[in-house]
């Protein structure tokens, strides 16, 4: 145990690993600001729609009209910051900040790798990743140091690791394995890809593909982290991740996972990374090799951040089996699938029609979603249990100011998952007006007809 | 090592630079256990033998409906009025088999909003018969021309046929016929467009873009296919002048309205329309080629679920059967308190919209606009 601790937590490293990642994480972070921006998905997503989609409990975070946009700013320059390592501390702040509100705003966009980039973003204000090349090392020498404790690596391996193998977990159902789905849905509509495209409507490639995709994603924390492994597995990693990239519109993501799995990889790559960038940008490497270790003393403070980070890790292990306190089967009720790792895992697609009644004379009409709601919206809406209970409050706001006495909500629901035949979602004699968002079982989802077995 | 990096980082941009181009023509014949279908043999039987044929025979009819008002022009009779009456009616149910084809040279022009925008405003029409001054091509001037404007210079100007001609034989009827004439024109020249953008350079267009991402053709018109049947037909024939929407029927919301006796015929004709298109029925012909439900079918023999194609017809025939034996819509708006009937048949027409919306979309693995996603 001792060998354990002394092994990866405190054993001085490189810093110059830490500050490779820092380095690339700041550029994708930029690059991904940019395109976002350059497809105009700022206004489509956060300035047209009239009405935004809340977390539960962050109904406070919405879109700020044309400020937006200064959010986006805010976000870009402290991921600049972050790559040249300026008042480092400050910027891994501001970034988290700046990029979770983004995130809260409208879950209709949820994706997890943008919730990986915030929890990655808020481990690394913990990290001393401008002890090594960066301006505040630079300019001031004091703050300056070649080795840091191991820990500071290991966690954000840690992190990586429990995305991979949480991913793969989620992937232990019988609808993955058994019947290779969402794939055999997903892959034949791929027909026109380069090179495989021909192969892709063919049954035994579907089974291939999920059966590889699981045990991947289980054995590659493993492979990355054996050195033995590692040139291997990262291999696999870049195959696995543009193989992703071309087959499913995931942006950045297989990106940034690719130049995050560097990390695993030992000093002498990342070194050799700084010393091209030296190179090219003709910067000294002198007064980064200061041969000095990074030691924190233990005081109060340090000690908080130890319980900090390990309750953060402790949380990110169970937060994924949160759903096992909820009855039902996860993939309909979708209570607690969020914020799991379940990424890639379901073809689930709904239709909601709202219809309207005045409680006192009974008459009723039905609600034109595109009035209220953009076409990603409608579509998130129209499967995803707490996304139609905020919109039937909202419809019940809008038309009794609107004049509308005693209004009354109910939604005819229809929605169908990995191929299964579309079936009611939500009972329809309930007037969803009445029912209050809450981390409780939705009753009045009506139970899933068929079984998922597995994980 | 670095080498071994810097080689995949070029291989992957590389790859994700072209993963939006290209296409692969080879098919390996399996039955079995293989989805083998081609979206562009789908796509060639679409243009060939539906759309162009269809917008063909409507601009035919248009022709023809621009005759009998020439005729009806040099010589206003009750005879004239009745045969030009009746050449609208024919190119108006024309006009049902192409205007689900919102795309390309259709929505560049806005074919739909431009020929069939109700309840037509004939304050309006008035205005411009009696001033003489009047810009067509504006949009706000949408909804006082194609053929709902007709239907009120037609069907709408008196309460009968010698009523009505009163108006064509009056000191100024030479306004009133300059407006007929304007509108036909605007029509006509709406549709020489479209047509002639489609066989001369779209057709070829829209076939090659045979992939499978948000601008391809296929992901294109099922998304434009299902708008139609959900927003024109459902929504636009029967759900809005039956009140769904606004809770108080609207009866003067009915497709010709004047007119009064057809606005069924009109939709059965669109559902027709729609129900063979989804069959890749031929124009005018019994012969199917490929198309969303041999599709269907081909997805089908790998994934082993639902025969959804025949859910889908299925679907399409209760809901014709029970239009079948409504009375024409504003009849059965106007004449019932509350018009159950054709509530019920609303019903069966709206219950497809799930059908082809979430079942037949996700089968197709259909995208609805470019956005990342991680499937949820």
């Amino acid at each position: 145990m001792k060998l354990i601790i002394d092994t990866y937590i405190k054993a001085p490293v490189e810093a110059a690993t830490l500050a490779v990642f820092r380095i690339l994480f700041g550029l994708m972070m930029l690059f991904s600001i940019i395109r976002f921006w350059s497809y105009g998905w700022i206004d489509k997503f956060y300035l047209q729609p009239k009405f935004f989609f809340s977390y539960f409990g962050f109904e406070w975070v919405k879109p700020v009209g044309e400020l937006t946009y200064l959010i986006f700013v805010i976000c870009a320059i402290s991921a600049i910051l972050v790559v040249l390592g300026y008042r480092y501390k400050l910027a891994i702040i501001v970034f988290f900040l700046s990029f979770t509100y983004i995130e809260l705003m409208d879950k209709s966009t949820y994706l997890n790798h943008y919730y990986f980039i915030s929890l990655l973003s808020f481990l690394m204000i913990f990290l001393p990743a401008n002890a090594y090349y960066s301006l505040d090392a630079y300019n001031n020498p004091k703050r300056a140091f070649q080795y840091i404790p191991a820990w500071t690596i290991n966690s954000i391996k840690l992190l990586l690791g429990i995305v991979y193998f949480y991913a793969g977990l989620a992937k232990l159902n019988s609808d993955w394995l058994l019947k290779a789905m969402p794939l055999k849905i997903w892959l034949p509509s791929k027909f026109d890809t380069p090179l495989i495209g021909s192969f892709l409507g063919e049954e035994w490639v579907h089974y291939a593909f999920s059966w590889s995709g699981a045990l991947f994603d289980l054995c590659i924390p493993f492979l990355l982290f054996n050195k033995k492994t590692r040139t291997f597995a990262f291999v696999m990693v870049v195959i696995f991740h543009v193989l992703t990239r071309v087959l499913f519109p995931i942006g950045v993501f297989p990106f940034v996972m690719i130049i995050s799995a560097l990390i695993f990889f030992n000093a002498n790559v990342h070194l050799k990374i700084i010393g091209f960038f030296s190179n090219f940008f003709k910067i000294n490497l002198n007064s980064f090799n200061t041969g000095k270790v990074f030691k924190q003393i233990p005081t109060f403070k340090t000690k908080i951040k130890y319980g900090v980070l390990a309750l953060f890790f402790c949380l990110q292990l169970l937060l994924p089996f949160r759903y096992l306190l909820y009855p039902g089967e996860l993939f309909w009720t979708e209570e607690g699938y969020r914020f799991s790792w379940r990424v890639m895992l379901m073809e689930k697609s709904g239709y909601a029609q709202f219809k309207i009644v005045n409680g006192d004379t009974g008459r009723w009409f039905y609600v034109n979603n595109s009035d209220f709601l953009t076409p990603i919206q409608e579509k998130q809406m129209a499967f995803q249990p707490d996304f139609i209970l905020e919109y039937a409050h909202f419809l019940k706001n809008h038309f009794e100011k609107d004049g509308h006495k005693n209004v009354q909500v109910f939604v005819d629901c229809q929605v169908s998952l990995n191929g299964r035949l579309s079936t009611t979602y939500i009972d329809p004699t309930i007037d969803l007006g009445k029912q209050r968002e809450s981390f409780l079982h939705k009753n009045w989802i009506i139970p899933f007809k068929d079984e998922i077995k597995g994980i | 090592m670095n080498r071994i990096i810097g080689f995949f980082l070029v291989l992957t941009l590389v790859w994700a630079c072209s993963s939006d181009s290209g296409s692969d023509d080879t098919v390996i014949v399996d039955p079995v256990d293989k989805v083998s279908f081609e979206r562009s043999t789908m796509l060639i039987n679409w243009a060939d033998n539906i759309i162009i044929p269809s917008y063909e025979a409507f601009s035919t009819d248009l022709d023809l409906l621009i005759d009998s008002f020439d005729t009806f022009k040099e010589d206003s009779n009750e005879d004239n009025l009745i045969k030009f009456r009746s050449s609208w009616m024919n190119a108006y149910i024309s006009w049902q088999r192409v205007a689900m084809f919102e795309i390309g040279p259709a929505e560049t022009v806005g074919f739909q909003l431009n020929m069939n925008i109700y309840p037509t405003n004939t304050d309006n029409i008035d205005g411009f018969i009696t001033t003489g001054t009047y810009d067509l091509s504006l949009s706000s001037n949408r909804s006082s021309k194609g053929f709902p404007a007709l239907d009120y210079l037609l069907n709408g100007l008196g309460e009968d046929d010698a009523s009505i001609l009163a108006f064509y034989s009056a000191g100024d009827k030479d306004a009133l016929f300059m407006y007929t004439e304007d509108v036909l024109l605007d029509m006509k020249s709406l549709t020489d467009t479209v047509l002639s953008d489609w066989t001369e350079g779209y057709r070829d267009t829209f076939v090659a873009n045979d992939g499978a991402s948000s601008t391809a053709s296929v992901d294109r018109m099922v998304n434009d296919y299902i708008f139609y049947y959900e927003k024109y037909l459902r929504a636009g024939k029967m759900g809005i002048p039956l009140g769904v929407f606004s809770g108080a029927p609207l009866p003067e919301n009915v497709e010709a309205y004047y007119k009064g006796t057809i606005s069924a015929d009109l939709f059965l004709e669109g559902l027709n329309a729609v129900q063979d298109f989804f069959n890749g029925k031929h124009f005018n012909s019994e012969t199917e080629g490929e198309s969303l439900a041999s599709y269907l079918d081909a997805l089908n023999t790998v994934k082993d679920g639902e025969d959804l194609s025949a859910l889908i017809n299925a679907q399409f025939n209760t809901a014709r059967d029970l239009i079948q034996d409504l009375s024409s819509f504003r009849e059965e708006i106007e004449n019932n308190n509350t018009p159950t009937a054709m509530f019920l048949a609303y019903d069966e027409v709206q219950k497809a919209v799930p059908m082809l919306k979430v079942d037949m979309v996700s089968a197709m693995s259909i995208s609805i606009d470019f956005v990342d996603a991680d499937g949820d």
